[in-house]
């Protein structure tokens, strides 16, 4: 039986998105790229060749990089921020319902409110910067938003390389997991390919393919900070909303017993409520990284369009688009985020699904 | 059972049916409508609101829709038009810089009407300076009715912190990289720079000072290479400016680099003239004494210009409320009630000057004296893909200070956006 939300699902989101990925293929009529009826060819994956691999295209490749080390920074900061934040209120505190308020409230606010805000906050003549004024030193000169400096430095024509080598290791994770369950064929298999992988990546083919025929630094930008502090900030109090909800689900009993086992509240944690916490940590992971992925409105608002040690991907294919007419290539940057988000979204969906199945079943 | 799934796939198409209806019937809305479409809010909002008083008056009966969609530099509101015209429901009349941002993305995909005919009715030919009508024509005919004139190449400073510091308003790059040492001994710093477009005004001004307006202008009609020495120069150039900027520039707006100029802890800003706006307007100080200005170094007798302009859509669903729009726009009157207001000048020689300040008169007299060109980072010499990818050679060229990258860069994207071969 076909339910209306389905046809209208099958047209609105997986119509509009089969029409992006045809669009990322084709060149969409090039200079004239607004007229009424382009000539639209088809160009098979160039555009996503010159994403990757196109001189011009550094920007792009250095908005990856951005928005990786965001995501993890942010995540990160988010879900430890949140757990300790929850962690404090469930202390019984008095006036609980107050802190909750305060530290809820950021999420209340729209990502472009945050952006402004804290772009005031992080300017280099202002904001933080002159709080040592106020005791009487120097005001600080850090480029929250704009410095130019690095770390963790890559070279991007050597990523077939990183990428061999990155999967050799999740294939031995995958092999040592496997062993530990105690089957034999799955780790055989996975040890084999991971030896494998290592061997094309680091001595076979893998080491001689460059993606670029000079070298091209990326690494994490010191500017990010600002952004990874203001998103943090907008997101923290929602994690620790999802931690109390959690604490607030685990038995007493459970603690009372470990308690009389002779833990100390830091072992009750450890070792009780944490555990218990993991479905939640994976709901919040999974929020919070493709918010991370697919950023735009706080970047734009914080550090404006043309900031590259800020940018991402999102506000590149936004410039593409409809500053720059590009709309094919605007396409295949869209494609791309679709598919970091689906990376992180489909598996969790499955291990859903199956779940409730079993518990179904 | 069955009855009730066939029940459901109508109910969703007659959703899908209506939601597709959505647009067609907004076409057919009542005949009296003008939809004015642009991207000025805020500062400028006062400006379009007194033209749009005067149309009420002319034309009591239509009614005037204001569709401003705010945003710095339109950014906003070029994706919003561009989606509406995308989709076949274009506004009446927008909001579109003279030039390339004209010709180069709306011209050549047929989306205009020529308005030759109303140029030759209203005989504005004979008012407008030809160097301005060429940046809004093709061979096919002239595309757009300009309403204001900006300039670009302007050196701004404050003559009494130059006079206690000693130093005098440079005449040429060469004069500003002399004196700026000194300057910088003094912590202060020689030119005041913002955000990356800033930059790419900055070099605009530098560009034209090292080509001269014939280079300048065979640049942008691919008979001169962006890996030419002349060009290169321009980049070595620029990049030895550079060291006189603030290191913070990335995080000002063009407002906070000229407040260090005018709060003394820089000396000059190049900057386009709605600079004068803000300081008189905003900052309330009076132009001539408090501030001054000068062309940007190595410009003199050249005005690097911008316009806004409103052209006709092809399919305007309210053709002749926008023909009258437009024909007001070129009023010598309109024009005189708008720019005062903007800050900014009539693109018509025989506007009146008495109701400009002292600074509008003085760029009204080089406007009709100087030798005219078009503007880079204001869309008038190259089209929006060009204008989209220079703002990231500029970031590689602020990260490396590479001149050969940045020339090279800039061929390839010239190539790309079919301005070079």
């Amino acid at each position: 039986m076909l339910s209306p939300s389905l046809v209208l699902l099958a047209i609105f989101v997986y119509g509009f998105i089969g029409r992006t990925v045809y669009l990322s293929l084709t060149d969409w009529g090039r200079q004239m790229a607004l007229a009424l009826h382009p000539t639209i060819h088809f160009v098979g994956l160039d555009n996503y060749r010159e994403l990757f691999t196109g001189f011009l295209d550094v920007r792009f490749r250095q908005d990856l990089v951005n928005m990786l080390y965001f995501t993890l920074l942010f995540v990160g900061a988010s879900l430890s921020l949140g757990l300790a934040l929850a962690i404090l209120i469930d202390q019984q505190v008095r006036g609980e319902a107050i802190f909750r308020t305060i530290f809820l409230f950021p999420m209340s606010l729209s990502l472009v409110v945050t952006g402004t805000m804290w772009r005031w906050v992080l300017q280099p003549r202002g904001g933080v910067n002159v709080l040592p004024a106020m005791i009487g030193r120097e005001p600080w000169t850090f480029l929250w938003l704009s410095s130019r400096s690095q770390y963790l430095r890559f070279d991007w024509q050597h990523l077939p390389r990183y990428l061999g080598v990155g999967i050799a290791i999740a294939l031995a994770l995958v092999a040592s997991v496997g062993l530990r369950r105690r089957r034999r064929l799955g780790p055989a298999l996975a040890g084999v390919a991971a030896g494998a992988t290592l061997g094309w990546a680091l001595f076979g083919p893998g080491s001689h393919v460059k993606l670029l025929p000079f070298p091209e630094l990326h690494g994490f930008n010191d500017a990010l900070i600002g952004v990874v502090l203001a998103a943090t900030w907008q997101m923290a109090g929602y994690t620790m909303a999802l931690y109390l909800a959690g604490l607030r689900g685990v038995p007493s009993e459970l603690r009372e017993a470990a308690r009389v086992d002779g833990a100390s509240e830091l072992q009750v944690y450890r070792y009780v409520d944490l555990p218990l916490l993991k479905p939640i940590t994976l709901s919040a992971l999974i929020i919070l990284g493709h918010i991370a992925l697919k950023i735009f409105d706080l970047v734009f608002a914080m550090a404006g369009p043309d900031n590259a040690p800020t940018s991402v991907p999102a506000i590149s294919m936004y410039l593409t688009t409809f500053r720059g007419n590009q709309l094919a290539k605007g396409a295949s940057i869209a494609v791309i985020l679709l598919i970091m988000v689906s990376v992180l979204i489909i598996p969790y969906l499955v291990n859903a699904f199956r779940s409730r199945r079993a518990e179904l079943g | 059972m069955r009855w009730r799934g066939i029940r459901a796939l109508l109910v969703a198409l007659a959703v899908v049916a209506v939601s597709l209806a959505g647009p067609v019937s907004a076409l057919a809305a009542p005949a009296q409508e003008l939809e004015i479409f642009s991207w000025w809010s805020g500062d400028e909002g006062p400006a379009l609101e007194a033209l749009i008083a005067r149309y009420q008056q002319l034309y009591p009966n239509v009614k005037v829709i204001n569709a401003t969609v705010a945003g710095g530099a339109g950014v906003a509101a070029k994706a919003v038009l561009k989606t509406r015209m995308l989709g076949g429901y274009p506004p009446d009349t927008f909001q579109v810089h003279a030039g390339q941002e004209l010709i180069g993305t709306w011209v050549v995909a047929n989306r205009m009407e020529d308005l030759t005919w109303l140029y030759k009715q209203e005989g504005w030919r004979s008012v407008l300076p030809e160097g301005l009508i060429k940046l809004l024509s093709t061979d096919k005919g002239i595309w757009s009715v300009p309403v204001n004139i900006h300039r670009s190449n302007v050196l701004w400073y404050i003559p009494r912190n130059l006079q206690k510091w000693g130093v005098k308003a440079p005449a040429t790059w060469d004069d500003f990289l002399k004196i700026a040492p000194s300057l910088k001994e003094k912590g202060v710093t020689p030119l005041a720079l913002g955000e990356n477009w800033t930059a790419s005004h900055l070099w605009e001004s530098v560009a034209l000072s090292k080509l001269g307006p014939e280079k300048w202008q065979a640049l942008w009609e691919g008979k001169l290479s962006w890996t030419s020495p002349e060009v290169l120069d321009v980049w070595k150039l620029f990049g030895q400016i550079l060291q006189y900027t603030n290191a913070d520039a990335p995080s000002l707006s063009w407002q906070q680099a000229i407040d260090m100029v005018v709060n003394g802890q820089a000396a000059f800003n190049v900057m386009g003239d709605w600079a004068a706006g803000y300081m008189t307007t905003t900052l309330k100080l009076k132009p001539g004494t408090d501030f001054a200005w000068a062309p940007s170094p190595g410009t003199r007798g050249i005005f690097m210009m911008l316009s806004d302009t409103f052209g006709l859509p092809v399919g305007a669903p309210h053709r002749d409320h926008t023909v009258a729009w437009l024909r007001m726009l070129g009023s010598r009157e309109a024009q005189d009630i708008f720019n005062p207001l903007k800050g900014s000048i009539s693109p018509r020689t025989d506007s009146d000057l008495s109701k400009y300040n002292d600074y509008l008169k003085s760029a009204a007299q080089d406007w009709r004296t100087n030798k005219i060109v078009g503007s880079l980072v204001h869309g008038v010499v190259a089209n929006e893909r060009f204008m989209n990818d220079f703002a990231t050679v500029m970031e590689i060229f602020l990260n490396t200070r590479d001149a050969q990258a940045a020339s090279n860069a800039a061929q390839a994207i010239a190539i790309q956006a079919g301005i070079a071969k």
